[in-house]
């Protein structure tokens, strides 16, 4: 029988058209206050024809948007062990504050006497996350991880001019992130890709042989994608500082390592940080972020401006010199989230944060140690926050790396990152996060054991998965040949 | 601490099986020289309450806070917002949900996200928006690099200094390290762009026009539209208040090859500038070169419909360094904040939301023209626009702000100009007593 014209599908999941598919002309969903000044009739001649949106009323909305969320997954309802994304839960009481009306009220261009408490949150975060990071010029302006990571490239733009350095290339590993590239080019750089060692770590030597005085620097995620930390960060930084260069950590594994490695010791020079990760801050199914950015004193000045300071006993917006990269962002960032940070760093102070990290790469090592008779490592050493296991044994099955994860949908997962980082073969990427207990950590591997059987068992039900989700899979294919990105 | 489950024992069990004697052996990677030393200087742990306290704290020393009549827009505005919002916004299958990559547990924000785009391209009267970047003033930023991108070849950019002047610096910031340059055009005495100077300029890929600009003129975009096309560029369009366009006719009757501006004003709170919403749109010509994320339709193997990210070659992970921009987020919630919003009021809500948002600030304009004070631009404008007092009007400033009133923003900072002019708003959310409160602290 069809399901067509019935409004349950799975029990309480309800069928929900699109927005214009429903509501009738003349409904309203919410107040628009009476007037008490005379009507003014607007210039004809720059006067629309009326916007066409859907008329709804105030239930329509409500049920619309609620049978919507009820189609999505996200950590409240459980394990979301997506490698590199540090799906972390996100405490309620944060929340809270970062809509505390006073705060969440102001204007961004108010005086700075008339904004003190706002101005003092600002300024203890980047005091905080120079703490955190052991570098101590910080920006809280850009907006997500890769808006820092181009304030990253600014701030080495902006260092080799101002010693008339023409600068062409960087060095970009095959384990780093992703955007490290496309950020680096914004920037008119000409990334460098720099091959992993044997064991999945830099090697001093492939630097060496690269690194010369027309290459601004190197972008390096540490840990590194695979998971694994870059023992031989210091002699590589010192290699990249010899040859005039700059040293770009991209901190978006920092939940691995927090009060464990200090960045400046490292050799790193610039930073930038991903609250939405690392801060417990919630990703709202793809944003908003924030990326803040930590450089050492010597970087300070090239910062984005303006920055928070405190005088005496004031806070102060202080707006740079001539050599700040300037603005990135219309006002101070996304202010929400840096005060949802702002409220995990002072829930969670220096010792529960080291222990976050601790206890990630313990969930992350335990995983690693309980699967990996079941599935392939990429690499045999001492992960940190994540782990990576190849397709090579599901290859036998003719089973891909994407039938698991999808078999991972049916049995009420998320899965992890698949296919990334790119270096290993069909890569299954694992970060349970510190905040998974346990018991849920031994019953998903406890699933992903039985999923492997199946895939030898029953692989149709890997190769049909998901077939209990709202949707079964969806053609990608077609969604790019013909796009119908509006209706 | 109640975000940690694991008890000793658990850890010492997981310990056991990873070969590990503690929890520091498990870093056992990383060299000696790389470590932190000692104990981080952070605070001491609060609990919930004290937290609680700590924030109240923090709100008491905002001295214009909610309480206040902040007139003031300028990029950042005052609008109410309904309570289903953040209701219905805050449910953490939305908000805890990361990006869609797995689509089939993904409908909701997919599906989502799509009626924001359509709701968006209908706003702005364009072929397709994206699924939003992090504000106007980056998406302005990447709205001119899309031009040169689309261009090709042509080395300048060219931006009105009536466009908001933190967009114009974040333009800047952007274009630098490139190979382009960025050149302004003036604004003429009624406050809208002159663009006699573009034919002496050459070499123009693009020119950014904001309507309502940032005097809150309204700028007349089809005659300036026409006039850009026929120098052989682009027309893009920015913009900081879309609510405009529920009156305005909206930048694709006008003729705009791109639109970019900042969604702010659909249900989301000032929050002191940020998250904002980048509403990024343009025509089906362009889109391959359009920068952000798409969601697209599609079917799933029964036929039935559904939503996924889509055209990602043109994005980061697929194209490096080739792709057309870095970004490789959204604004996740804020969108469907705004869809929500725009769906709530629908369009005839829309329209007479921006009737009132424009008859309050004619209102005002009248009463302070009352007290001898002038309207510096003539132009018709929406719901901000610039006074010139007789007088110092700082005093005047001080008292109203002792009435819990803060009267309009001295552009003096940003427009040496008209240092002693004062930019004001008024949204539906000023009452008719607080407009003549303030007209009645201006000396005739």
């Amino acid at each position: 029988m069809s399901t067509t014209n019935v409004p349950g599908v799975n029990g309480i999941v309800q069928n929900e058209p699109l927005l214009w598919e429903k509501g009738k002309k003349g409904r309203r969903g919410m107040c628009v206050p009476a007037s008490d000044v005379p009507e003014v009739a607007f210039p004809a001649e720059l006067q629309g024809k009326g916007i066409d949106f859907p008329d709804l009323s105030e239930v329509d909305v409500v049920r619309h948007y609620t049978r919507l969320s009820q189609w999505n997954y996200g950590v409240d309802t459980g394990m979301y062990p997506l490698g590199s994304c540090t799906m972390k839960y996100n405490p309620k009481i944060n929340e809270k504050v970062a809509t505390t009306p006073a705060l969440a009220a102001a204007h961004p261009m108010l005086a700075d006497a008339l904004m003190q408490g706002n101005l003092q949150i600002m300024c203890e975060l980047q005091e905080y996350l120079a703490t955190i990071t052991g570098l101590p010029g910080v920006s809280v302006q850009p907006a997500a991880g890769a808006h820092g990571e181009l304030v990253g490239m600014l701030i080495f733009a902006a260092y080799h001019k101002s010693r008339n350095s023409k600068r062409t290339k960087i060095l970009i590993p095959d384990t780093a992130h992703g955007t490290n590239p496309a950020s680096a080019a914004l920037c008119g750089y000409k990334p460098v890709p720099i091959k992993s060692g044997h064991n999945g770590i830099l090697t001093v030597e492939s630097i060496a042989a690269v690194m010369d005085e027309e290459t601004a620097g190197i972008m390096i995620t540490n840990p590194n994608t695979l998971g694994l930390f870059e023992t031989n960060i210091r002699e590589i930084a010192e290699i990249v500082h010899a040859k005039g260069g700059l040293v770009y950590g991209d901190g978006a594994n920092l939940n691995a390592v927090m009060g464990i490695i200090n960045a400046r010791k490292c050799g790193i020079d610039v930073m930038h940080l991903n609250l939405h990760k690392t801060f417990s801050t919630p990703h709202g199914g793809g944003g908003p972020g924030a990326g803040p950015v930590c450089v050492t004193e010597e970087l300070t000045q090239y910062l984005p401006a303006p920055r928070a300071e405190k005088v005496g006993d004031k806070y102060q917006l202080d707006y740079g010199g001539p050599e700040s990269v300037g603005r990135v962002h219309a006002f101070h960032g996304n202010f929400a989230v840096l005060l949802r940070a702002y409220s995990y760093i002072r829930t969670m102070g220096a010792d529960n944060l080291k222990k976050a990290s601790q206890l990630a790469v313990l969930n992350a090592a335990y995983i690693k140690e309980k699967l990996k008779g079941t599935l392939p490592l990429a690499y045999n050493r001492p992960c940190m926050h994540e782990c990576v296991f190849s397709d090579a044994l599901l290859q036998e099955d003719k089973i891909s790396t994407l039938d698991v994860a999808k078999r991972l949908i049916d049995c009420g997962y998320h899965p992890p990152t698949i296919y990334f980082p790119l270096v290993v073969h069909g890569a299954i990427m694992i970060e349970p996060t510190e905040t998974e207990c346990k018991d849920d950590i031994d019953q998903f591997i406890e699933v992903m054991k039985m999923i492997v059987r199946e895939a030898k068992e029953n692989p149709e039900l890997l190769r049909q998965a998901p077939q209990r989700a709202k949707v079964r899979r969806l053609d990608e294919t077609m969604a790019a040949r013909h796009p119908c990105l509006c209706g | 601490m109640r975000y940690l489950p694991h008890t000793d024992d658990e850890i010492h069990e997981m310990l056991a099986v990873v070969g590990r004697k503690s929890l520091d052996e498990l870093f056992c990677s990383v060299p000696d020289a790389c470590r932190y030393e000692g104990t981080m200087g952070l605070p001491a742990p609060m609990d919930e309450w004290q937290l609680t306290d700590h924030v109240g704290r923090l709100a008491e020393a905002m001295q214009v806070n909610h309480t206040y009549n902040v007139l003031i827009g300028a990029g950042s505005y005052h609008h109410n917002i309904p309570e289903t919002i953040r209701t219905v916004m805050s449910r953490s299958e939305f908000l805890t949900a990361y990006t869609p990559y797995q689509p089939e547990m993904a409908q909701g924000t997919l599906q989502g996200i799509y009626e924001y785009q359509t709701l968006t391209t209908r706003l702005l009267g364009m072929d397709v928006a994206n699924a939003s970047i992090y504000d106007g003033a980056s998406a302005l930023a990447e709205g001119l690099l899309m031009g040169l991108r689309v261009a090709k070849k042509k080395a300048r950019v060219v931006v009105s200094s009536a466009v908001h002047p933190h967009y114009r610096e974040v333009a800047r910031a952007y274009l630098e390290p490139t190979c382009y340059e960025m050149v302004e055009l003036p604004v003429g005495p009624d406050g809208r762009t002159d663009l006699s100077g573009l034919a002496a300029i050459g070499d123009v890929a693009a020119v950014a026009i904001q309507s309502p600009n940032f005097f809150g003129v309204v700028e007349d975009l089809e005659a300036l539209g026409k006039e850009i096309h026929a120098a052989g560029a682009l027309f893009i369009t920015s913009f900081t208040e879309p609510l405009a366009y529920g009156l305005l006719k909206n930048p694709g009757t006008c003729g705009a090859d791109i639109v970019c501006g900042e969604g702010q004003s659909f249900g989301l709170p000032r929050s002191f500038g940020g998250p904002g919403l980048g509403m990024f749109a343009c025509r089906d010509e362009f889109v391959r070169n359009m920068p952000g994320r798409l969601v697209g339709q599609t079917k799933d193997l029964d036929g039935k419909r559904g939503f996924v990210l889509t055209l990602s070659t043109r994005e980061q992970h697929i194209r490096r360094e080739k792709a057309t921009s870095n970004i490789c987020s959204n604004q996740g919630i804020c969108t469907l904040i705004a869809a929500m919003y725009m769906s709530s009021l629908g369009g005839s809500g829309l329209a007479e939301l921006a009737r009132l948002n424009y008859s309050k600030a004619e209102y005002f304009k009248a009463q302070l023209r009352a007290k001898g004070a002038k309207i510096v631009f003539e132009s018709p404008t929406f719901n901000e626009f610039v006074v010139e007092f007789k007088e110092d009007f700082q005093p005047a400033y001080e008292r109203l702000l002792k009435m819990k009133i803060v009267a309009g923003l001295e552009l003096g900072k940003y427009y040496p100009e008209h240092k002693g002019r004062y930019l004001f708003c008024v949204t539906e959310t000023a009452a008719k007593e607080i407009i003549d409160a303030v007209a009645g602290e201006v000396k005739p």
